[in-house]
């Protein structure tokens, strides 16, 4: 190799080396930018339905003021399972664009069907996205009520997860879920 | 005859505000002028026991012993029966709601809770560690 194709493979390298981190951040920090509350309720559909009920419920008021946002509930942590997510997300804006639920009214005929699907997705996932946060090796039961520490006890031993019976904790309960037919365990 | 009706409507009204003056009553509200704001409420924690609050009276309905400020009693849906109701008590070790609330108004046995009996709320608290505001000698049931 002379001298001259040396000094190409290097530059060709070097600029390689840039353009990949230029890229790679770019498409980075993009994707982290659709991941941000702000993002999720530049949409009316959430801002008017979902974001207002959360902010009754203890992810977005409570004791010690730690928020859980949009993402940290709905869009994994770790990197494949984020870009895959997003990628599902695509089906998000083909509705947001037919305005499959953009009154309340039309929020409220879908409110089943959407439930039924992020709970299906938390129950495959072993409530992944919970356990983010809460741990059962970080519980202290004798700190907890006896009637969650009972309930919790239960799951660890028949392999519960957090979804089966935390169901509503951030959004309002759909009509037609009735939860006394909602066992644990069971379906 | 009138003179004598007068004197004593004239006693009376006289009795009635002193008496009134004399006995120290003040409002629920306490010694404030109605321009300036009421005692604040002191904040106080919601009781939570192991079993059952004890009844007052025979019939009570039994008040709650946990907490309820996750819970939702709205036209969609009661999430109170995820463990009071006839299917679940059981496995979650909670008392199932009466028999009473399973009759309709017509005296007809229903499968599910009656919708008159819906509100758990309505007869059923939460409890607070709470003074009563008025001193009584009220002693409940044992």
């Amino acid at each position: 190799m002379n001298k001259g194709a040396k000094r190409g493979v290097l530059s060709l390298l070097v600029v390689g080396i840039v353009l990949g981190i230029v890229l790679w951040g770019g498409f980075n920090t993009a994707m982290e930018a659709t991941n941000t509350e702000q993002f999720c309720i530049s949409c009316h559909e959430m801002e008017e339905n979902v974001y207002q009920e959360l902010q009754d419920t203890i992810h977005f008021t409570n004791r010690t003021g730690v928020r859980a946002t949009c993402p940290d509930c709905h869009v994994p942590k770790d990197w494949v399972h984020k870009v895959v997510r997003k990628i599902k997300a695509s089906n998000e804006l083909y509705h947001k664009f037919m305005g499959t639920i953009d009154t309340p009214e039309k929020f409220e005929a879908k409110r089943l069907q959407l439930a039924q699907n992020v709970w299906k997705a938390m129950k495959d996932t072993d409530s992944r996205e919970c356990r983010n946060c809460h741990n059962f090796d970080s519980m202290d039961f004798t700190r907890q009520e006896s009637r969650s520490a009972d309930s919790h006890d239960e799951a660890i031993e028949k392999g519960y997860t957090c979804i089966d019976c935390h169901k509503g904790i951030a959004h309002s309960l759909p009509e037609g879920y009735d939860p006394a037919e909602d066992m644990p365990g069971e379906g | 005859m009138k003179k004598v009706i007068v004197t004593l409507m004239v006693a009376m009204v006289t009795l009635m505000f002193t008496g009134g003056a004399f006995s120290g009553v003040t409002s629920l509200r306490g010694d404030k002028d109605l321009t300036a704001g009421a005692d604040e409420n002191p904040m106080r924690k919601q009781v939570i026991t192991q079993g059952a609050v004890e009844r007052s009276y025979k019939i009570q309905p039994p008040m709650i012993p946990h907490k309820i400020d996750k819970e939702t009693i709205n036209l969609k849906t009661n999430t109170c029966m995820k463990c009071h109701s006839e299917k679940t008590y059981e496995q979650k070790k909670a008392p199932k709601a009466g028999d009473s609330h399973y009759v309709s108004r017509d005296g007809k046995v229903l499968e599910t809770i009656s919708t008159r009996r819906y509100f758990c709320n309505q007869c059923h608290a939460p409890q607070l560690n709470a003074e009563p505001i008025v001193n009584n000698q009220f002693e409940g049931a044992k």
